[in-house]
């Protein structure tokens, strides 16, 4: 190809760039769609978690909660509606009394000249009048429902606890011991299996990589046969210990520090470093992106883990976040606007560590999947 | 995937010039080596002992017994309640019987259980090819993307009872209570949209819809452009100076260098639906397995032997299954789906 032949095609393409806006608008068209699409169940949970109980099912579906408005009139409390009148151009605000076979008996509202003035109206004339209102006191009445109050909670420090308090403890007091637990146990084993050198080392590594591939049931069973024949079960550490070795953060960060070049630590090495010297000073220091990563990965695995805590854990007071839902919905099956409002509870501190960390989870993803 | 150890330099042993630890390591200081190493190894190696790998092969022990979990006093109630088996579980799992004529599957659950478990692997296909799709329309220069990533990726991050929750709400279907999609089907002229939680026929379709909800946006779409800004930026420019079109593109550059991606993709994606810890949940919560176990997976069948009807050795077993169909895939899909695999 020659170069004016050359010249002429890159032209044309930047030439293109007209259709290329075109794309463009059909590309962010299509990432809304799916974008809307991802959040509506989210919107749903929050809309519906704001509804008073009463409005919280309604067809057809209200997105905004609200409900009938409603007024005072002679210590009695009436719907708002209002009426289309061919005599006066705008509708009247009227207070429903009663209703009755001859039409719906209503009372003309203040701001109208009428007002006061009692009349009877077919029942197709009223319009029913709604206003906007946040139930706030949801997310309270979920957090202090009566069905999750938990006796002896803490260790039994104390005698009644609203139950949403214990789960949120239990779940950071569990998530972040296994997150320590994980990140420091692994980075030294970690460390060990990439800058030591020792006899079967090779071997015990093949040990950890292939526990990769075996599913979690399998692991659990014989640990939680254990737990219960040990009388165990029901216990921090039950929640807290076996999911913290896993062979996967050593794995991950092994990966990681393979990648650091040896030649940073020859200096301190020389200067009489020890090897847990070289560890806190060299290696630690280098593999921050790393940490993050498998911080973040542990932190919302085991906040949102189901399967193990329901295996080892059925006394409320233990309960983490996920079980104490999962019982919540037992106890509160038809109640939508506190399901959802429970629901946004256990969802909040997740997304602000995704917030947080999702540049170290994405990157952990993508590094997994390429070292696969 | 190691990096180079350099070999250490002979005769300098002593010096610590230029060495490592692991210069360190000749015959004779081995066991301090191993010395060495063992407080940085210990904690980790300890723990994974005990909670991952000797649980391993204590569930292939006990999968060989017909355990039954009862409250112990002592070590001879142990041995009472565990009685070693062989084979037994297995067959009583996987075996047949001919029964007057027919052939009859000694436990006609597991099999219906398999069944669904593997039908309910059908959505992943679609994820994946919407996982692809997405990547791809991310991977466009536009602004504002990094929100919609943060967006697509929020139902992996989000607590799966919390999901399922809100999905059954809006899965509801009750004569006087319609829950949000059959609104909106009615809305758009479905007279009698299905009771997607309650019917045998669509109770496995509004899983997979809850699955594709929850992956098309997560660690499959994350992979895939990782696997698409890996790709040089030169191919596509020498196959625009060639008058490549956009579908020639995809077809002969992007798909071809995306199909490592495309195999770890698959490969964990099936992996994850044997096991199926999200439609573990979403079964457990939404349809405790039903209508009549047609939402049943492997994996509650699991949970359900062990947990409710204490018969950890049988539990044992399927698990042993479980971990079998895992094992054979990665075989044959590392031995066979290499071939398709086009490195750069």
């Amino acid at each position: 190809m020659t170069l004016e032949n050359r010249k002429s095609k890159v032209e044309s393409r930047s030439r293109a760039c007209g259709s290329s806006s075109v794309l463009n608008a059909i590309a962010y068209v299509a990432l809304t769609a799916v974008g809307l699409t991802m959040l509506v169940p989210f919107a749903w949970m929050i809309s519906t978690s704001l509804k008073a109980p009463a409005y919280a099912v309604e067809f057809p579906p209200r997105w905004i909660p609200s409900e009938p408005a409603t007024v005072e009139v002679a210590g009695q409390t009436c719907r708002v509606a209002l009426v289309g009148e061919a005599s006066s151009p705008r509708p009247l605000r009227v207070g429903i009394l009663r209703y009755s076979p001859e039409g719906v008996h209503v009372r003309v509202l203040s701001p109208s000249s009428r007002a006061g003035e009692q009349l009877v109206v077919p029942e197709g004339q009223l319009q029913e009048v709604r206003v906007t209102r946040l139930h706030w006191e949801n997310y309270a009445a979920a957090w202090r429902a009566q069905g999750v109050r938990v006796r002896d909670a803490f260790f039994g420090l104390v005698r009644q606890a609203d139950g949403f308090l214990v789960f949120y403890t239990n779940s950071i007091l569990v998530t972040i011991c296994i997150t320590l637990g994980t990140v420091f146990t692994s980075s030294l084993a970690a460390f060990a299996f990439s800058r030591l050198r020792f006899p079967g080392r090779d071997a015990i590594f093949l040990g950890y990589l292939t526990t990769l591939m075996v599913p979690a049931i399998v692991i659990m069973l014989p640990v939680y046969a254990l737990l219960s024949n040990l009388r165990l079960t029901n216990t921090y550490a039950a929640l807290i210990f076996p999911p913290m070795f896993s062979a996967y953060g050593t794995f991950l960060l092994r990966q990681f520090f393979m990648t650091i070049p040896r030649e940073l630590e020859d200096a301190a090495i020389i200067d009489g470093a020890s090897p847990f010297g070289v560890y806190r000073h060299i290696i630690l220091p280098l593999s921050k992106p790393a940490l993050a990563t498998l911080t973040t990965f542990v932190f919302l695995h085991s906040w949102n883990d189901f399967l193990w805590p329901l295996m080892v854990v059925d006394r409320l007071a233990l309960k983490t976040l996920p079980i104490g839902l999962a019982h919540f919905q037992d106890s509160y099956t038809t109640e939508y606007h506190l399901l959802m409002a429970a629901s946004v509870i256990v969802m909040i501190p997740v997304l602000i560590v995704f917030l947080i960390g999702q540049r170290y989870f994405v990157r952990g993803i993508a590094l997994s999947g390429m070292k696969g | 995937m190691r990096s180079k150890r350099r070999e250490p330099i002979p005769g300098n042993r002593e010096s610590k010039v230029g060495g490592r630890f692991s210069d360190l390591s000749s015959p004779a200081s081995r066991p301090s080596a191993f010395v060495q190493a063992l407080p940085f190894l210990l904690p980790n190696l300890l723990g994974f002992l005990f909670f991952t790998f000797l649980p391993v092969l204590a569930c292939f022990g006990l999968s060989l017994t017909d355990y039954r979990l009862a409250p112990i006093a002592s070590l001879r109630d142990l041995r009472e309640q565990m009685r070693f088996v062989g084979l037994g579980n297995f067959v009583r799992l996987l075996g047949f019987t001919h029964e007057g004529g027919r052939l009859m599957a000694n436990d006609p659950e597991f099999w219906r259980y398999l069944g669904n478990t593997l039908f309910l692997m059908l959505g992943i296909p679609i994820s994946i090819a919407g996982s692809l799709l997405l990547a791809l329309l991310l991977n466009q220069r536009l602004r504002g993307i990094t929100i919609f990533r943060t967006i697509y990726f929020l139902p992996t991050v989000s607590s799966a009872v919390a999901v399922c929750i809100v999905w059954k709400w809006i899965l509801h279907q009750q004569p006087n209570e319609v829950g949000l999609l059959n609104s909106a089907l009615m809305s758009v002229g479905v007279a009698n949209p299905p009771d997607w939680l309650g019917s045998m026929l669509w109770a496995k379709p509004a899983f997979i819809i809850m699955v594709l909800w929850l992956g098309v946006g997560g660690y499959n779409c994350v992979l895939y452009l990782a696997g698409l800004q890996g790709i040089p930026q030169e191919l596509y420019e020498a196959a625009d100076l060639d008058g490549a079109g956009a579908w020639a593109r995809l077809r002969h550059i992007t798909w071809p260098l995306l199909s490592p991606t495309t195999f770890f993709v698959v490969t964990m994606s099936v992996i994850a639906g044997l096991q199926g810890s999200f439609l573990f949940t979403a079964a457990f919560l939404m349809t405790g397995g039903g209508p009549a176990g047609a939402t049943t997976t492997l994996m509650l069948y699991i949970y359900n032997y062990a947990l409710a009807w204490h018969q950890l050795g049988y539990a044992a077993a399927i698990a042993a299954v479980l971990f079998a169909l895992v094992f054979s895939f990665t075989l044959i899909n590392w031995r066979y789906g290499q071939r398709l695999v086009h490195y750069q």
